[in-house]
């Protein structure tokens, strides 16, 4: 009987050295024992492709084509809703130009809600190179990247919004297009938030609302900050104005 | 006629007995032990074509998962980046490092990058990131602390009774939708994580489906 309690417990413990314990790191995939339906003779997105010569089983709309159908997680739960941009057909809009010549006012409505969206999506997408307040000194620039420009120089402070709305959208020079990533909506959001930080940093006193300046007069310091949610109020405003001068 | 089963016969079937009794204990101990996806699925860790680290990207540089899964709030599938995007830092960030020669490689000819899949429920299961993400469930609850893994890790089962098990108390989970991305976000100082659950939980009606239409459709 000893010889049996012994074979067993030699068993489980070579199983239990071969398979470890549960959460173990592994390089292998996982075992599927009843692989059921799991793989069905479908396109997932982004998987590769055994029938296109490229391997993607996603494919590039052909030039020309327009978007049909709304956004992918309605198609995707099978209710596709109409696609108001679907002809991108408003160019001040779509392209921040007209005729010709970036615009200089918003083509939509600002208000505080937009400003508040340009700023999270700010922090998402442009902070990590242009930094938290505008200044170009984003945390990549510490590793390596170089030529970011600080938004509060008088030629950025002079671009028109369209032009802000432009770099987003095609890139320019050295930075890329970030259209992929972000909607139009989002790029308008963020051009608002980016004059929001312009007008910030060239704020006097007066800007700031007297319930506020209390507090600023004791926190007085040399570097511009990030515009806080209380103190963006006046840059609405100002905003605003500029959309109807 | 001689005696078939000789004295030894006897004890050999008793520990054949005794060992069968153990091995099966000890075999259902092993299949629920290393069966269920808690086993099979966690700790899944593949190497990746390019040292790609979270642990840089997401952990010191500070970057939020939407600079890379710009999709995630939008659509059922995160998605991994395009190409485009790495080199958007990489054409001038380490532009001449052998760890990233795939990476300009494939922004060179246009050709995808092989990322090896890491998460993946089966092609019956209706997974959609958005709702997840809006309402208010971080990615550290399905996807563990990112931010700190140089390679990417199989942190959750993701089987069915774990999607369930939150489904009927999303409390434990819930968190403003705005932090959705904050791997270190915890509830505030004196409030303690049911309490903000059960308030996002009332505030924006959250009812994740239990029936087995709403994640088999
Ligand atoms: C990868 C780093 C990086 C990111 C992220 C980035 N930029 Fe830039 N940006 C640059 C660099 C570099 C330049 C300078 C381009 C040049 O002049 O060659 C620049 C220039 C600009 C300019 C000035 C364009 C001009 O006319 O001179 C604007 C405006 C701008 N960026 C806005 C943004 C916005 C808005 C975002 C977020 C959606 C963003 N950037 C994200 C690196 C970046
Ligand atoms: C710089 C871009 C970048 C950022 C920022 C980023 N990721 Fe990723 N992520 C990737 C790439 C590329 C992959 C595919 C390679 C891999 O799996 O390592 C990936 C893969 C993943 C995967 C595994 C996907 C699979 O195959 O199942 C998860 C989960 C994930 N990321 C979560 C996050 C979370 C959470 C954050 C925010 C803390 C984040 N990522 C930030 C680029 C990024
Ligand atoms: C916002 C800018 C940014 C983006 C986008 C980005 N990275 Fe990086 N990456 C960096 C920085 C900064 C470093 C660190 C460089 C250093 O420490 O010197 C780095 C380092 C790396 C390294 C290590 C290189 C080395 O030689 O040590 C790899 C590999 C890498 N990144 C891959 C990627 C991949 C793949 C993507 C796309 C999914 C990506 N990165 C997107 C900024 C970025
Ligand atoms: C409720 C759980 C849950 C949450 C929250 C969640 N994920 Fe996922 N994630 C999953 C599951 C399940 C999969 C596998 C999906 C599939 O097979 O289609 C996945 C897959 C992924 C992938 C692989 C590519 C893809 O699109 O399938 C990435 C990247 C990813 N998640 C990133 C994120 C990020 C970033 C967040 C936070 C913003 C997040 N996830 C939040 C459960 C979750
Ligand atoms: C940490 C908590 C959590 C986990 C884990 C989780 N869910 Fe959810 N799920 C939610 C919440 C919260 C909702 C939102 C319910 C609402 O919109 O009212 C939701 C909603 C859903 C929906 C409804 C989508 C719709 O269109 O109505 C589906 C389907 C779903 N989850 C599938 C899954 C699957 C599959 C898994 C496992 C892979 C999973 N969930 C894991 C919390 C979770
Ligand atoms: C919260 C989402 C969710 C709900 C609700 C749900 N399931 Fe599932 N189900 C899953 C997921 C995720 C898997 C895949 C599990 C895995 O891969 O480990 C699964 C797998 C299964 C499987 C296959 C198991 C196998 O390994 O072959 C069956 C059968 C199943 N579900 C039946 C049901 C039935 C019946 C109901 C209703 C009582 C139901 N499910 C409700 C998410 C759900």
């Amino acid at each position: 009987m000893r010889n049996v309690v012994l074979l067993f417990v030699v068993a489980a413990l070579l199983t239990a050295a071969a398979l470890g314990v549960r959460g173990r790191v592994s390089e292998n995939r996982p075992l599927m024992l009843v692989p059921d339906m799991d793989f069905q003779p479908r396109v997932d997105a982004q998987s590769e492709s055994e029938f296109f010569a490229d391997g993607r089983s996603m494919r590039t709309p052909p030039a020309g084509t327009v978007p049909f159908g709304g956004g992918d997680y309605a198609s995707d739960a099978g209710a596709p809703t109409p696609n108001a941009d679907m002809l991108a057909g408003d160019e001040s809009y779509y392209q921040g130009k007209k005729n010709g010549k970036f615009v200089e006012n918003f083509p939509l409505a600002l208000d505080i809600a937009l400003i508040e969206r340009g700023r999270e999506r700010f922090n998402i997408y442009c902070a990590v190179c242009h930094g938290g307040a505008g200044m170009g000194n984003g945390i990549t620039t510490k590793r390596g990247l170089v030529g970011v420009p600080n938004y509060h120089d008088e030629r950025l402070r002079k671009l028109p919004v369209g032009e802000i709305y432009s770099a987003i959208t095609n890139g320019k020079g050295q930075m890329a297009s970030y259209a992929a990533q972000v909607a139009p909506r989002d790029r308008w959001a963020i051009v608002a938030y980016v004059r929001a930080l312009q007008r910030s940093g060239h704020a006097a006193l007066g800007d700031v609302p007297v319930a506020f300046r209390g507090e600023l007069e004791k926190t007085k310091t040399d570097d511009v900050k990030p515009a806080p949610a209380a103190k963006a109020a006046p840059d609405t405003k100002k905003s605003a104005s500029e959309k109807n001068p | 006629m001689a005696n078939v089963f000789r004295p030894r016969a006897d004890l050999w079937l008793r520990q054949i007995a005794a060992f069968a009794v153990l091995a099966s204990v000890g075999g259902t101990a092993a299949l629920y032990y290393y069966g269920p996806p808690e086993y099979t699925r966690v700790g899944y860790a593949p190497l990746q074509p390019t040292a790609f680290s979270h642990e840089l990207h997401a952990g010191q540089i500070g970057m939020s998962c939407l600079y890379c899964h710009s999709n995630v709030e939008e659509s059922p599938h995160a998605m991994v980046p395009p190409t485009a995007t790495c080199l958007n830092c990489h054409n001038q960030v380490r532009a001449n490092s052998p760890l990233l020669a795939e990476i300009r490689e494939a922004g060179k000819t246009g050709r995808a990058v092989a990322w090896e899949r890491v998460h993946k429920t089966p092609d019956y299961v209706y997974f959609n990131h958005s709702v997840h993400v809006k309402r208010g469930v971080g990615c550290v609850s399905c996807h563990g602390k990112v931010n700190e893994m140089p390679i990417i890790r199989h942190d959750q089962p993701l089987s069915m009774g774990w999607c369930l098990e939150c489904h009927r108390n999303p409390e434990f989970a819930l968190r403003p939708p705005s932090e959705a991305t904050n791997l270190d976000w915890s509830p505030p100082v004196g409030q303690t994580q049911v309490e903000v659950g059960l308030h996002i939980k009332q505030q924006l009606a959250v009812n994740p489906p239990q029936t087995c239409a709403g994640c088999h459709r």
